[in-house]
C-alpha cells in the first residue's frame, strides 16, 4: 500500500513572511500529505537535518526576501552532501523574478512557484515528479 | 413619535419592496446566491434607514475632530493640508538609499520611510553568518551611525519627517537618528516622525523580533518614556495591522488584533508608571488598504470609534490627543499579481481612494512591480502620482468624510466595530494581546482566514483579474530592479574600516555599561545613544542585549 508523500515546508534565511508558505502547507495538507512546517529563521543546514529527520520526499522552500539566490543553491548543495539530493525533490516558491528561475534550476531546484501559482499546480507537480517512489 | 411611525411605515414599504423584487429574482437570478465583501461579510441587496434605525448621530458620529473621531481626527481634515504622501524605500547601501530620497523628495513627497534591510531588522551587522545574501535586499543596510549619517546626507532633519520601519532594533534606530540630527544642529526635540517599534506584530506576523515578550516590552515603554521628554513630537510607536493583514486576515480581525495590541501597550506603559495622557497621545497606528473600497472605508471609521471609547473607558484618558487614532496607510501588497503587472495600478488607485475617503494622515502607494521585485524609480513615480492625483483631481479630498451617512458605510462601520469588539473582549479574556500570541490564538485566525481566502481563489468563487479569470498569455517583464550583489562586501568592509578608525575601548566600556543597566530596570535610551555616539554597531548593541535578554523562540502554528 502506498505511504503518504512527506513534504518539509521550509523558509531558509531572515524573510518572516509565511502566508505562502502556511497556505501551501495546508494546501499539501489537506491533498493527503504529510507535512512539517519549521518556522522562520533557518539555515540552509538546519534544513537539510530536518528533512534528514523526518526523511521527507520533498523540500519547499518559501522565500520573499530576495535572498533566494544565494539561499536556494545553498541547501541544494548541502542535500547533495548528505547524499540525499537524489531521493529529495527540491522546490521554491515567493516573489521571485522570472529572470532567475533559469539559474535556480540549473542549480538544482525542481521548479518554482510565484505569487498566483494555484495550489493544485504545485500538488500536482509532486505527485508527477517525486524522485523515490512510494 | 411621528419619526417611529415614519419608520414604520418605510419598514413595511420595503417588506413590500423586497417581496416584489424576490419575485422578480426568481425569475432572473442574481449572479450570486449571496454577495460577500472582500472580508467575507455577507452583503444585502438594499441598505435603507431601517438598517441604522436607534443610531444617535452625535454618540456615533460626531463632528470631525471630536470624539468619537468617526469622522476623522481634524475637524477640516485635507481641506487643511493633504495627507503626508509617505513612498517607503530602502535598498542597497545608504548611499544609494539616500539618492532614492532625494528623488522622491525632488517629485514632490512630504515625508520620508526607510526600508531596513533584514539583517539591521533582526539586530545583525552585514558580516554576520546568517546575513549572507541578505544584505541590502529589502531595504538599507545600517550597520553603524556613520551608515545613518550617509543616509540623511544633504537631507534636513528639521524640515522633514521621517518614517522608519524598524521594531526589535528600533531604540538602536532611533538613537542614531537623534545622533544624526545633534551633527546637523538640529535638537531633539525638533524631530519629527515614527518608528514602528511594534514587537507583538512581529510575533503574530511579520517575523523579524528578536528579545522575549517581556523585555520587548521594557524596550518599547522606554522609548515612551524618553521620548516623552526628549522628543515630544515624535511618534514612539506605530501600532500595525498592515502586517496582519498581509498575513491574510479579515478587514474585522485587522482592526481587532491592531487594536488588542494597542491596549497591551498602554497596559505596559502604564504597568510601568507612566501617565497615560503623557505618552498616548504619540501613539500612531499603520493599516492597510485593500481593493473592497466601502468596507475598507468602513474599517478605518469604526477603527477611530472603538479606540477613542477604549482610550476614554477603559484608561481614563483626558487628553483629546490620547483618544484620536491617527494612522499611516500602505496600500495592499498581497492584492498585487505578478500577472499583467499593470492593473495594479488600478487596484493601487482604488486602494489610495479607500484609505483617503476613510482619513488617513499618511500614505503609501505600492508600486505595479512589487509582487515581483523591488519597485523601480519609474514605477514609484506613478505610485506617487496616483496619490497626487486622488489628492488634486479626484475631489473627494474637499469635504470632510463624505461618504459618511451613506446607510451602507454607517452599517458597515457598526458591524466592524461589533465583529472587532467580540475579538477584543475574548483576547483580553485570554489575557491580553501576548499571552494569546503565545497560545497561537491569532496567528491560528488569521491563518484560517488566509487559507479561505486561497480556496475562494481556487474555486472560482473570488476573481482575482488576471489570475482566475481574463488570463493572457504574457512576456515576463523587463527592467525589474537588481539591487547590487557586492552590497554585502561593501558593507562588510566598511565595518572592518569603521572598526580601526573608532576608540574601541571606549566602544567596549559603552556596551559594558549597557549590559549592566539591561539587568536592572533602568531607562536604556539613554545609554543605547552613548554606544551609538561611540559608533558601537547595530549588531554589537543588540548582540549585548541578546546576552541579557536571551531570544524570542516562535510559537508555529499552521
Amino acid at each position: 500500500m502506498d505511504r503518504p508523500i512527506r513534504v518539509l515546508v521550509a523558509k531558509p534565511g531572515l524573510d518572516g513572511h509565511d502566508r505562502g508558505a502556511k497556505v501551501i502547507a495546508r494546501a499539501l495538507r489537506d491533498a493527503g500529505m504529510e507535512v512539517i512546517y519549521t518556522g522562520l529563521r533557518l539555515t540552509p543546514d538546519q534544513i537539510v537535518q530536518a528533512a534528514l529527520q523526518e526523511d521527507v520526499d520533498v523540500v519547499a522552500l518559501s522565500i520573499l526576501s530576495g535572498a533566494h539566490g544565494h539561499l536556494l543553491p545553498k541547501v541544494v548543495d548541502k542535500l547533495k552532501e548528505e547524499g540525499i539530493y537524489d531521493e529529495v525533490l527540491v522546490l521554491g516558491g515567493g516573489v521571485i523574478p522570472e529572470d532567475d528561475i533559469p539559474e535556480l534550476k540549473k542549480a538544482g531546484v525542481a521548479e518554482i512557484f510565484t505569487p498566483g501559482t494555484p495550489t493544485g499546480v504545485t500538488i500536482d507537480f509532486i505527485k508527477n515528479n517525486l524522485k523515490r517512489s512510494l | 413619535m411621528a419619526g417611529k411611525e415614519k419608520m414604520e411605515q418605510l419598514k413595511a414599504a420595503q417588506q413590500k419592496w423586497s417581496e416584489k423584487t424576490d419575485e422578480s429574482v426568481q425569475k432572473r437570478p442574481e449572479r450570486k446566491e449571496t454577495f460577500v465583501t472582500g472580508s467575507n461579510h455577507e452583503v444585502e441587496r438594499l441598505y435603507t434607514p431601517v438598517d441604522l434605525e436607534g443610531m444617535d448621530y452625535e454618540e456615533a458620529l460626531g463632528f470631525p475632530g471630536e470624539y468619537p473621531y468617526t469622522r476623522g481626527v481634524q475637524p477640516n481634515m485635507y481641506r487643511g493640508r493633504f495627507w503626508t504622501m509617505r513612498q517607503y524605500a530602502g535598498f542597497a547601501t545608504a548611499e544609494e538609499s539616500n539618492k532614492r530620497y532625494k528623488y522622491l523628495l525632488d517629485q514632490g513627497q512630504t515625508g520620508l520611510s526607510v526600508a531596513f534591510d533584514l539583517p539591521t531588522q533582526i539586530g545583525y551587522d552585514s558580516d554576520h553568518a546568517l546575513s549572507e545574501g541578505e544584505v541590502g535586499k529589502v531595504g538599507v543596510a545600517i550597520d553603524s551611525l556613520k551608515d545613518m549619517e550617509i543616509l540623511f546626507d544633504g537631507i534636513p532633519l528639521d524640515q522633514v519627517s521621517t518614517s522608519m520601519t524598524i521594531n526589535a532594533p528600533a531604540s538602536v534606530l532611533l538613537a542614531m537618528y537623534i545622533a544624526v540630527a545633534e551633527k546637523q544642529g538640529v535638537s531633539p526635540d525638533k524631530l519629527t516622525g515614527t518608528i514602528q517599534n511594534d514587537i507583538l506584530k512581529e510575533y503574530i506576523a511579520r517575523g523579524t523580533y528578536i528579545f522575549p515578550v517581556e523585555p520587548s516590552m521594557r524596550l518599547i515603554t522606554n522609548i515612551f518614556e524618553y521620548c516623552s521628554e526628549e522628543t515630544p513630537k515624535w511618534n514612539t510607536i506605530s501600532i500595525s495591522g498592515y502586517h496582519i493583514r498581509e498575513a491574510g486576515s479579515s478587514a474585522v480581525q485587522e482592526v481587532a488584533f491592531t487594536l488588542a495590541d494597542g491596549i497591551a501597550y498602554v497596559e505596559a506603559a502604564i504597568k510601568a508608571g507612566l501617565e497615560v495622557d503623557k505618552f498616548a497621545p504619540r501613539l500612531s497606528f499603520f493599516f492597510n488598504s485593500h481593493n473592497d473600497l466601502l468596507e475598507e472605508v468602513a474599517k478605518f471609521r469604526a477603527a477611530r470609534r472603538i479606540w477613542a471609547k477604549i482610550m476614554k473607558d477603559k484608561f481614563g484618558a483626558k487628553n483629546p490627543k490620547s483618544m484620536q487614532l491617527k494612522f499611516h496607510t500602505q496600500t495592499g501588497g498581497s492584492t498585487l499579481t505578478a500577472q499583467q503587472p499593470d492593473n495594479n495600478i488600478v487596484r493601487v488607485a482604488i486602494q489610495t481612494l479607500a484609505a483617503v475617503l476613510g482619513g488617513t494622515q499618511s500614505l503609501h502607494t505600492n508600486s505595479k512591480d512589487e509582487a515581483m521585485a523591488l519597485p523601480t524609480e519609474d514605477s514609484v513615480r506613478v505610485a506617487l502620482r496616483t496619490q497626487q492625483i486622488v489628492a488634486h483631481e479626484s475631489g473627494v479630498a474637499e469635504t470632510v468624510d463624505p461618504l459618511a451617512g451613506s446607510y451602507y458605510v454607517e452599517s458597515l462601520t457598526n458591524e466592524i466595530e461589533e465583529k472587532a469588539m467580540e475579538y477584543i473582549d475574548r483576547i483580553v479574556d485570554m489575557g491580553g494581546a501576548p499571552s494569546a500570541i503565545e497560545k497561537g490564538y491569532i496567528q491560528k485566525e488569521i491563518m484560517d482566514s488566509a487559507y479561505e481566502y486561497q480556496k475562494q481563489i481556487e474555486s472560482n468563487e473570488r476573481i482575482v483579474v488576471g489570475v482566475n479569470k481574463f488570463q493572457t498569455n504574457e512576456q515576463p517583464p523587463q527592467g525589474l530592479l537588481r539591487v547590487d550583489p557586492t552590497v554585502g562586501e561593501l558593507q562588510m568592509k566598511k565595518i572592518d574600516e569603521l572598526k580601526e578608525e573608532r576608540d574601541n575601548d571606549q566602544v567596549a566600556q559603552k556596551l559594558a555599561e549597557l549590559k549592566k543597566a539591561a539587568q536592572t530596570d533602568q531607562n536604556l535610551m539613554p545609554l543605547i545613544l552613548d554606544a551609538v555616539k561611540a559608533y558601537a554597531t547595530l549588531g554589537e548593541i543588540c548582540g549585548s542585549l541578546r546576552d541579557v535578554f536571551g531570544e524570542y523562540q516562535q510559537t508555529v502554528v499552521l
